[in-house]
């Protein structure tokens, strides 16, 4: 089955020096489903969820493959068809509420902007849509909200209204960077539920970047465990919670705390497991050639 | 010596209310801490839990003194340091140490790793102490020479670790720290921390908002909301048979790695 989001044998690099940030990436993202992408710091999680969006930084330069964003590759068309596309059928949810709204615009014109430059929406059909969402996520009052500041809302709050405005457009495909890092655990849960929630609703494909195995089996489906710009196992939550294939990925599994069973878990990465992952990265860099040929 | 590192009573703290000032006249005082109460035994790992706002963090700054309180009383060893001045916290400062959130804000960029162990020895970078120390957090002694910015996140937290233990303290409170890190650097981070304080027969006071994180490090937890205790009970019994309707709740958010369990 074909993906509403289809990328296939993804490489990027950082520009000027050649250091490979991802490493043939492929990942199929059905309609309606929800994909995590886990690893650790620096694994290019965020990367990943950037390039689908084309927002990445201009350092980084695509080396080849190809993103498939409703069956057309991102790659081929110019960037203003690209903006369009993308503005209407994805959407993303930032990590940090705080720094993902403007602190000196009121909420309300931070939700429609988008609505009517990308989607050339009347500012009236805007709004009325603005007002629907706001109420989807349970924000009480959304006239009175669309008003205020986002210094007068707490991050919980915050973190709803981007979640409003994520899903504002209706988009297919929603990017998920971290949504969760910065709340508290209550709140963070009661975050989880919602964007579930809706995304089940909607049939939106979600993509779902996070460090936390915790939230992953809470809410996605399949997931892509990632270690420096590769995949190093792509399944299913069911399986890989039952029995992870990748060294990595098991290992990784023992390091994340787990209140039910504390002595089984917090166990460091064992260096050996470092090692085979690194010589495995190692071996498929000196087999890949760059467009089937010239070295990059 | 005191069997109790730490005696707390009706422990108070309150910072003026700058967003509520009149014009004139003072600001209204904003209560931070409502009168805590508890006791800390010595060689226990204490874990300190709450929601954001909840006051841990100004807790654990009033237990070190890195703020005073406006009431109550607060027996290090036996002594009131709740109002004690500077000078006299001195010759108490090296048996409580702290460990910070964020080592790349707590530790001074342009000081290698050995001046940064040395320091507060006031000794020099190639001072043996220092070398132990490294070496007691699993770092080689190389390490002295290196700046804070060629390390990584796990390391650095080491090197805080490291400036902590050094000075042999009695108490060290750690405040959140590995909520920068990978889950792997945090396992590691997390049992070296665990070893310490066996080794060494620390006390140590560990503010998380992790409950996963308590589960596995700490013997008693205190959990905190709105500057007020809820509960204070040993780890097994807080985990298994929760009192407080708040912990049930904190408890229930936890993302347990398993996807049978649902939410």
């Amino acid at each position: 089955m074909s993906g509403f989001l289809e990328i296939r044998g993804l490489s990027a690099r950082l520009a000027g020096t050649g250091q490979r940030l991802l490493r043939s990436v492929d990942i199929s993202l059905p309609a309606g489903c929800v994909r995590g992408l886990v690893g650790e710091s620096g694994a290019g999680k965020s990367m990943i969820g950037k390039a689908v969006l084309g927002v990445l930084p201009k350092a980084v330069e695509i080396i080849e493959g190809e993103i498939l964003l409703d069956g057309q590759d991102l790659q081929k068309v110019s960037p203003a068809e690209r903006r369009r596309l993308i503005g209407a059928k994805a959407a993303l949810i930032p990590q940090d509420p705080l720094t993902a709204l403007n602190p000196s615009r009121r909420i309300g014109p931070q939700i429609t902007d988008r609505l009517v430059d990308i989607l050339g929406w009347t500012k009236a059909r805007a709004t009325t849509r603005a007002l629907e969402v706001l109420a989807e996520v349970s924000i009480p009052e959304p006239e009175r909200i669309m008003r205020l500041y986002p210094h007068e809302l707490s991050g919980g709050m915050r973190q709803r209204i981007l979640i409003a405005s994520a899903f504002a457009a209706e988009p297919k495909l929603i990017v998920a960077d971290e949504p969760t890092t910065a709340l508290d655990v209550t709140v963070q849960k009661q975050i989880l539920k919602l964007i579930s929630e809706l995304q089940a609703r909607h049939g939106t494909a979600l993509l779902f970047v996070t460090h936390d195995l915790g939230v992953v089996s809470k809410v996605c489906d399949t997931l892509s465990v990632l270690y420096a710009g590769k995949v190093v196992e792509d399944t299913t939550v069911e399986r890989f919670f039952a029995a992870p294939q990748h060294g990595y990925s098991s290992a990784l599994l023992a390091a994340t705390p787990r209140h039910t069973d504390p002595s089984s878990s917090l166990k460091p990465v064992p260096h050996e497991v470092l090692e085979t992952v690194a010589a495995e990265i190692a071996a498929s860099d000196a087999a890949w050639r760059p467009n089937g040929g010239a070295r990059g | 010596m005191a069997d109790n590192i730490f005696e707390v009573s009706d422990l108070r703290v309150d910072v003026a209310d700058m967003t509520r000032k009149p014009l004139f006249g003072p600001a209204p005082r904003l209560e931070i801490l409502k009168g805590i109460s508890f006791t800390v035994p010595r060689g226990v790992v204490l874990g300190i839990v709450g929601g954001s706002g909840s006051g841990k963090t100004t807790l654990g700054r009033t237990m070190v003194r890195l703020a005073e309180p406006s009431g109550g009383r607060m027996l290090f060893d036996g002594h009131d340091i709740a109002h004690l001045s500077d000078a006299a916290m001195r010759p108490l400062r090296p048996r409580i140490q702290m460990i910070f959130q964020d080592p790349l804000s707590s530790l001074n960029p342009r000081l290698t790793v050995g001046r940064t162990v040395a320091a507060p020895l006031n000794a020099r970078a190639n001072d043996p102490r220092v070398g132990e120390a490294l070496e007691h957090v699993g770092l080689p002694a190389e390490f002295a020479q290196r700046y804070p910015h060629e390390l990584s996140g796990g390391q650095r937290q080491r090197v805080g670790i490291a400036r902590a233990i050094a000075m042999r303290p009695e108490f060290i409170l750690a405040d959140e720290i590995v909520s920068g890190l990978d889950v792997s650097s945090q396992a590691q981070v997390l049992m070296l921390l665990e070893k310490l304080v066996a080794e060494l027969g620390l006390t140590l006071a560990f503010i998380s908002h992790d409950l996963s994180v308590i589960r596995r490090l700490c013997s008693r937890v205190i959990v905190l909301r709105s500057g007020e205790i809820v509960e204070n009970a040993a780890t097994a019994d807080l985990f298994e048979r929760p009192q407080h309707a708040y912990t049930r709740e904190l408890l229930d958010a936890i993302p347990t790695p398993d996807p049978s369990i649902r939410w």
